[in-house]
């Protein structure tokens, strides 16, 4: 019993703690917020993204670069939402070269990108602020993908 | 007394919240381990409570038929890719990234326990190829191919010298490495890989169709061919001797049938692209990874077909108005044998020795790099596979010879291996070489009776 209780509260006070933390956080401009864009996210992750930077986002060796702790997926958000827009092939990643082909994604709406890259952003120990349609729309404006 | 009543309420929610959340918390973490695969056992990597985990011995991870054994030549030496053998039994291996600033390394072992023992670096250029021939070591980066003349004893004569034999080759970053095989008329063969994945106009993107006619195959996507002592040779020089094939980092000179056998990577992203067409599961699986035996004027298809090894056809490609029933006729050469998607075979070498047993005479070696277009499906390979030949051609069902280079299966199916095959190579006394480039392994594979 004691050692039920110590649990109870244990699971108690982590469920106050997520409940408190997720209150202070600041509430991103994505319908639902930011958890539910998380949420839609993995599923454009699990469509677009997944074959090549794989389940866990680590890429793969000499081809397609980790999505983990990396300044390009915790970095400027504008230029991560290019990335998406534009495509990209050959990225130095922490002194290893990547040369796979990245595909352009002008086709995903601005909110399917801002939800990726928030669930990109806050997955596999990844931390950083959510990315709303609104920054994708205005990143968009100003880049269009190369010509067929 | 209330007070305490709602203490107990209050501690029996806490506790059934806590309970929801491990429970939920355990069928989570057991749908992650797919359909109750047990890690981390059998694998060296747990140890008892309290001691340090066991290290993994990179020799004894392997496994082997019965009566073999291997040895580490070296470990932890970098990028090392394909491998070649002297005459006098120096190994030779290249790396695709500059290890104190050199690209080959020649791996002596003077007191006969396998391992090197004596080992000397030159060549200031990154690669993959490297093959001997005559007297002489061929090396590539990823535009040219040079050579080095080489001594009875396997030493190099001119280390800071090489010679320019091809130039200029294209090296787009995809499918870049250039791979080599001689054969025995002075004739060298190098495989230059098409720098896309079905030659759409825009590459790997969904809704961009094929070019007609694919202009790579002009200048890439198929094997082409120079002559092996003349210097500064580029595309003008040499001919293209097959065409179609996508890439062919595994090429060797088969000396039974005097011919040159190629494995290609097949296409990626089928369901990618075409996710109305294949699903995940066929997408893991196909197209296959072909075995061609090439002759003059070869064109195995590259990129208006691939080969279904499920169907067993040449299936007209989707971006070319395929529907993965469609097929194409005699334009199209069919392979000698086929293996299961995406495995990536980056080495080849026809066995012609005596050490090992009579049914590996003048088979084939295949090392698989193992898989990432898999995804979400299991990842596969990281394994050195036997072909058995008889007469010429492939004959039975290949077996895997290798295994284990992943460290269990479970790091096979996610692709963080701690191994991944990638050259091979025979001794002069019939041991079997292979290199990992993940960590830089070689391996001396021998047979005791």
């Amino acid at each position: 019993m004691q050692k039920n209780l110590f649990i109870g509260l244990t699971g108690g006070l982590f469920v106050l703690a997520t409940v408190l933390m997720s209150q202070t956080k600041k509430p991103a401009a994505a319908p639902g917020g930011a958890k539910a864009s998380i949420t839609r996210g993995k599923q454009v992750y699990l469509e677009q993204c997944l074959a090549c930077h794989q389940v866990d986002g680590l890429g793969v060796q000499g081809m397609n670069p980790p999505l983990v702790k990396t300044k390009f997926v915790l970095g400027d958000k504008k230029a991560l939402a290019k990335i998406v827009l534009t495509g990209m092939q050959g990225v130095e990643v922490e002194g290893e070269e990547y040369h796979g082909v990245m595909a352009p994604h002008p086709d995903l709406t601005d909110q399917q990108i801002a939800d990726v890259l928030t669930y990109v952003r806050n997955s596999w120990g990844n931390k950083a602020s959510a990315v709303t349609a609104g920054e994708v729309k205005a990143v968009r404006a100003t880049n269009t993908p190369p010509a067929q | 007394m209330q007070q305490f009543i709602k203490k107990e309420v209050f501690r029996k929610a806490a506790c059934l919240t806590a309970g929801l959340i491990l429970t939920g918390l355990v069928s989570f973490a057991g749908r992650n381990n797919g359909g109750g695969k047990v890690s981390g056992r059998g694998n060296g990597g747990g140890g008892a409570k309290g001691q340090p985990a066991k290290t993994t011995d990179a020799a004894s991870q392997l496994k082997l038929p019965s009566g073999f054994s291997a040895v580490t030549v070296v470990e932890n030496f970098g990028r090392t890719r394909h491998i070649t053998v002297g005459p006098g039994g120096a190994v030779f291996v290249k790396l695709s990234k500059l290890k104190d600033g050199k690209g080959i390394y020649r791996l002596e072992d003077t007191n006969g326990d396998g391992k090197a023992d004596k080992i000397t670096g030159f060549g200031n250029f990154p690669g993959t190829g490297v093959a001997i021939s005559n007297g002489y070591l061929y090396a590539t980066t990823d535009e040219d191919v040079y050579r080095f003349q080489l001594n009875a004893k396997d030493e190099v004569l001119n280390p800071d010298q090489p010679e320019k034999i091809v130039t200029g080759l294209l090296s787009r970053h995809e499918h870049e490495a250039k791979t080599i095989a001689l054969d025995d008329k002075g004739n060298l063969f190098v495989n230059i890989g098409a720098y896309s994945n079905a030659c759409q106009l825009q590459d790997r993107t969904k809704g961009s169709p094929g070019m007609k006619p694919c202009k790579i195959l002009d200048s890439a996507g198929g094997i082409w061919e120079f002559k092996a002592g003349k210097a500064n040779q580029t595309y003008g020089d040499g001919h293209r001797y097959a065409t179609g094939l996508r890439n062919c980092v595994a090429l060797f000179w088969n000396k039974s049938t005097n011919s040159l056998f190629v494995m290609q990577h097949g296409r990626d992203q089928l369901h990618d692209l075409f996710p109305d067409i294949w699903d995940t599961k066929q997408s893991a699986e196909l197209p296959a990874e072909c075995m061609y035996e090439l002759h003059d004027g070869s064109n195995c298809g590259w990129p208006y077909m691939f080969y279904d090894q499920l169907q067993h056809k040449k299936i007209l490609a989707p971006e070319y108005g395929g529907d993965g029933k469609k097929t194409v006729g005699d334009e199209a050469q069919d392979p000698a044998a086929a293996y299961p998607g995406h495995m990536a075979p980056n080495g080849l070498v026809f066995y012609t020795g005596s050490q090992f047993p009579e049914k590996y005479r003048n088979g084939a070696f295949i090392a698989f790099h193992g898989s990432w277009n898999r995804a979400p499906e299991p990842q596969k390979g990281y394994f050195v596979v036997f072909q058995p030949f008889k007469n010429g051609k492939p004959s039975g069902q290949w077996e895997v010879f290798a295994d284990n280079f992943s460290g269990g299966p479970e790091k096979a199916a996610s692709g963080r291996v701690d191994y991944r095959p990638c050259g091979l190579a025979q001794g002069p006394d019939g041991s079997l070489y292979v290199t990992d480039d993940t960590k830089g392994t070689v391996w001396k594979i021998s047979y005791r009776k």
